[in-house]
């Protein structure tokens, strides 16, 4: 490749001095680099990109006493005048960017003295266009491993569907949901579900809107009032027809009141306060504080606590976890919250994907074994040993992909 | 037993008195403890100090609204002020209606005091910092930041064009802002890691509330974020690294609550150690 | 049924698919195709603000029309909605419009539009107070129920002692150790917990956000199943 590198150098050199020394260098310069000091010069295409970058990098050989820099120009196919890139080093590499890939574009490298004037002599590439490719090679393993959980997925929903049980553990904060719904209707007072501050694109607000539904239908079927502020026109949308659905569904399609779910405001301690205020006013019997939560979580669930609610409360914000903890009854942790959907319905459907999430974390804690297992084994070896340092580039290079 | 039985059904309203007083009376008297500057904060100035070359670009996301600003806005203004020392161009941006008003309030009050004590480096509203422009959408809006800010957001909150903007020269997409702080509050931080330094390689930093500060740990250590301003005593450790390299006068807004802040930290450890007390007497009676 | 189900469900699955094909090809035309669907969005997201002016328009009206319990503050809401939007559209958010200083001559712009000064003499303190209720609900219930009933209570209890006195100027003035101490706690028994449950939430997401590309979750469509 080098032989390749220094043959097609020689020869473009040889082909450009003669034509564009007397273009660049300036006419008042003495001085005259040493062009076959330059090992290569290349120019290639930035692979996994949309067709704007090109590549150069240069190379001379080792002396000390160089002390000049070098000056980078491009030339578009067609324009007369090339453009300065910078200063470089004599030996670096520079990514151009915000190309187009219609056009050509050729390099030029043009020697500097130590006091900033060009010298004469030139050493300039092929024209080459950037190429848009189609796939970001690079971001294999990531497609691979979602292909991979996409795979699980399916195969274990297959295997739900013939019929094969699968054991979930005992998640408390979700059994006791029927009971706290219970004991709202039989004080006859409302139950406030509180859908989370974020937006939809949370998937924590999205969990909580899965499990408004089953959680809507049995307050229709208790005849119970549910009462649901949100802080995101969005979600209050989807929150409305959840709750209007289930309502349907449970038969009592008369008793949902548009009013009931409703927007409050988009300021994060405003929503804080009125909640507070409603859980004072109308007296929940039972508070369900599901969805993300930030700083603002210990004011509602201290107000409910206060208020003398039962409260169930359920965040994957893991900072806001103690204070639930504290203040609820029943605290609904991190991935439990995702879960609840398939743990409420039972559906094989969604049994199967909890299941696939499952076996997808155990293949994790696995790798994070191995890893251990080698590192340790490397260190006791003194982490000279090739082998293992294949081994833990490996998975190395899997988690960082 | 009797006290046992007081302090155990104590009304709720006299520890709020209390904490009232803790938190006030140092305001008064203030005593102004010694404070050491913590990793996370001294490598959050290191970077924007030494890595970022003169008139690069400082993104700062103020995505917090009044209630939190009490933690954040001191972070804003020494953020700020830092790079108005080192001649940084300053862009805030903002993801919430609310946010807007905090970032206008902040170049209103540090372009006022910087005027007025350095007259002889002068910064300039559109020249050297601006707000951009309000633009709903949250993830949408960091992505297609990513792909071309001009375009995303047209105008700054002021309503000038930003082609117009010197502050915006050379200014396309991320990979032309040389860092990020983003302070706020909420989950928006996540977003901005998932999006705009995860798909986009953006350098960042965080400022965030104190409650939520232990969350970002693990992406400090990851390097997804190389910098972390942790509550009130965040920002007060980046007014003192500012006071000493670089002579900052102004008012500490964070360093004077840093008192008050002892204080109450130590009332809620005598809180719980009594609450103990309580607990293990009622037991041992109880046993009995 | 296919309006209200299999089209929302079509569409999710598209845009779902079709959103992470693109996040693998870097060609122009998935660009093109990304940059479409992130105005989309933009622009959807702010209509649906319209959506929240309405719901809030409507449930206090009704309120006020059945005269509910405290309906004299749905007509502040009304009335405060009212005059921030007239002052917001007529005085701009930041500076005075020109439609104010072409109707009234004498206005001139100052640093404080009328919008401006509500949001920082009435919002400001007013958000500003809530957030310091933290402080005193964090010491009610710290009071209340931090207590050592078992031994990982107990350690839990230490722990926050320490990083409570450590994270104040205060605690360095008492052991100058306690940064470094708190540093680690923070990095290391923090840091793994948090990881713990970060690796199953995130994997928690991936799996809900598949669910939904692939129709299995439809939950959030309304309804039981």
């Amino acid at each position: 490749m080098k032989t390749k590198f220094f043959l097609f150098f020689t020869l473009l050199s040889v082909f450009i001095f003669a034509q564009e020394n007397a273009e660049s260098a300036p006419a008042d310069s003495v001085a005259v680099f040493d062009y076959s000091l330059v090992k290569s010069f290349t120019l290639s295409d930035v692979g996994s990109d949309d067709g704007t970058a090109l590549k150069i990098k240069w190379e001379c050989t080792d002396n000390p006493e160089n002390k000049n820099q070098f000056r980078l120009y491009r030339l578009t196919d067609g324009d007369t005048v090339r453009t300065l890139l910078g200063n470089f080093a004599l030996s670096a590499e520079y990514t151009d960017e915000n190309l187009n890939r219609e056009e050509s574009y050729s390099y030029s490298l043009v020697a500097v003295d130590s006091l900033g004037v060009e010298m004469q002599g030139i050493v300039s590439t092929d024209l080459m266009k950037p190429k848009a490719n189609y796939f970001k090679t690079d971001k294999i393993i990531l497609l691979l491993m979602i292909l991979i959980y996409t795979i699980v997925i399916i195969i274990l929903v297959e295997t739900v569907k013939k019929g094969k049980v699968l054991f979930v553990r005992k998640i408390s904060g979700l059994d006791t949901l029927d009971e706290a719904v219970g004991r709202a209707t039989e004080m006859g007072r409302p139950v406030l579900y509180v859908p989370g501050s974020s937006t939809m694109s949370d998937i924590a607000t999205i969990a909580s809107l899965n499990i408004l539904g089953p959680v809507a239908k049995k307050i229709a079927e208790y005849e119970t009032r549910l009462i649901v502020p949100n802080r995101d026109p969005i979600v209050m949308t989807v929150a409305k027809e959840v709750v209007k659905e289930s309502y349907s569904e449970a038969g009592r399609p008369d008793a949902y009141s548009d009013n009931d779910v409703f927007f409050l405001t988009d300021s994060q301690f405003g929503y804080a306060a009125a909640i507070s205020g409603i859980m004072t006013r109308e007296k929940p019997a039972t508070n369900l504080l599901l969805g993300m939560f930030w700083a603002e979580s210990l004011i509602m669930a201290e107000a409910g606590n206060t208020a003398g609610a039962i409260q169930i409360a359920g965040t994957d914000a893991v900072s806001q976890l103690p204070f639930f903890i504290t203040s609820c009854d029943y605290t609904i942790i991190g991935e439990e919250l995702y879960a609840a959907s398939a743990y409420l319905s039972r559906e094989p459907l969604l049994m199967g994907t909890l299941k696939a999430q499952d076996y997808f974390k155990g293949m994790i804690i696995a790798f994070i074994c191995l890893y251990l297992f080698f590192l340790i084994i490397s260190t006791i070896f003194g982490g000279n040993v090739l082998f293992l340092n294949k081994i833990l580039d490996i998975i190395r290079f899997i988690f960082n992909s | 037993m009797k006290f046992v039985n007081f302090i155990n059904n104590i009304d709720k309203r006299w520890i709020y008195l209390l904490v009232a007083l803790v938190v006030i009376i140092p305001f008064v008297f203030p005593v102004g403890c010694p404070m050491r500057i913590t990793p996370p904060v001294q490598s959050m100035y290191n970077y924007i100090e030494d890595s970022i070359p003169e008139n690069g670009v400082l993104l700062v996301g103020i995505d917090y609204d009044p209630s939190t600003m009490a933690e954040l806005h001191p972070m804003a203004k020494a953020l700020t002020y830092h790079a108005f020392y080192n001649n940084l161009r300053v862009l805030f941006v903002t993801m919430y209606p609310q946010g807007s008003g905090m970032g206008q309030d902040i170049i209103d009050k540090t372009l006022t005091q910087w005027n007025s004590a350095n007259p002889e480096n002068q910064k300039e509203l559109g020249r050297d910092i601006t707000l951009l422009a309000y633009v709903p959408g949250v993830s949408a809006v960091m992505l297609k930041m990513g792909e071309n800010i001009p375009a995303t957001f047209n105008e700054d909150a002021y309503g000038n064009k930003l082609e117009n903007l010197p502050v915006m020269d050379g200014i396309k997409t991320y990979n032309n802002l040389n860092y990020m702080v983003e302070l706020a509050g909420s989950s928006v931080v996540l977003s901005w890691l998932m999006y705009a330094n995860g798909r986009y390689k953006m350098k960042m930093g965080i400022g965030t509330t104190a409650v939520s500060a232990a969350e970002y740990y693990s992406y400090l250590q990851s390097g997804q974020s190389n910098g972390l301003l942790g509550g009130l005593k965040g920002a007060a450790e980046y007014e003192k690294l500012i006071t000493e390299n670089h002579g900052y006068a102004g008012r500490k807004d964070a360093s004077v609550g840093m008192d008050a802040q002892s204080s109450a930290h130590i009332f809620f450890i005598l809180l719980i150690v009594l609450g103990n007390i309580v607990f293990f007497i009622k037991k041992y009676k109880e046993g009995k | 049924m296919f309006i209200r189900r299999t089209l929302p469900l079509l569409v999710a699955g598209f845009f779902g698919i079709a959103t992470i094909i693109q996040f693998f090809v870097p060609h122009p035309a998935s660009r093109t195709f990304y940059n479409m669907v992130l105005d989309w969005m933009i622009i959807v997201t702010a209509f649906t603000y319209l959506m929240a002016v309405q719901s809030t328009i409507e449930l206090h009206t009704t309120k006020i029309k059945r005269k509910v319990e405290g309906w004299q503050y749905s007509l502040v809401v009304l009335i405060s909605l009212g005059i921030t939007a007239f002052i917001g559209i007529l005085g701009g958010a930041f500076t005075p419009s020109t439609i104010l200083m072409k109707l009234i001559p004498a206005f001139k712009p100052s640093s404080t539009s009328p919008l401006m000064y509500t949001y920082l003499y009435m919002q400001v303190p007013m958000q500003s107070t809530i957030f310091s209720l933290l402080a005193f609900y964090m010491a009610s219930a710290a009071f209340r129920s931090f207590k050592a009933r078992s031994f990982d209570a107990t350690m839990l209890l230490v722990t926050a002692a320490i990083v409570t006195i450590g994270r104040v100027p205060l605690g360095e003035f008492i052991y100058k150790g306690f940064p470094e101490i708190i540093e680690w706690i923070l990095k290391y028994p923090n840091m793994a917990a948090q990881r713990g449950i970060l690796i199953g939430v995130e994997l928690g997401m991936i799996a809900t956000s598949l669910k939904i590309i692939l129709g299995i979750e439809r939950k959030y469509l309304g309804g039981g199943k």
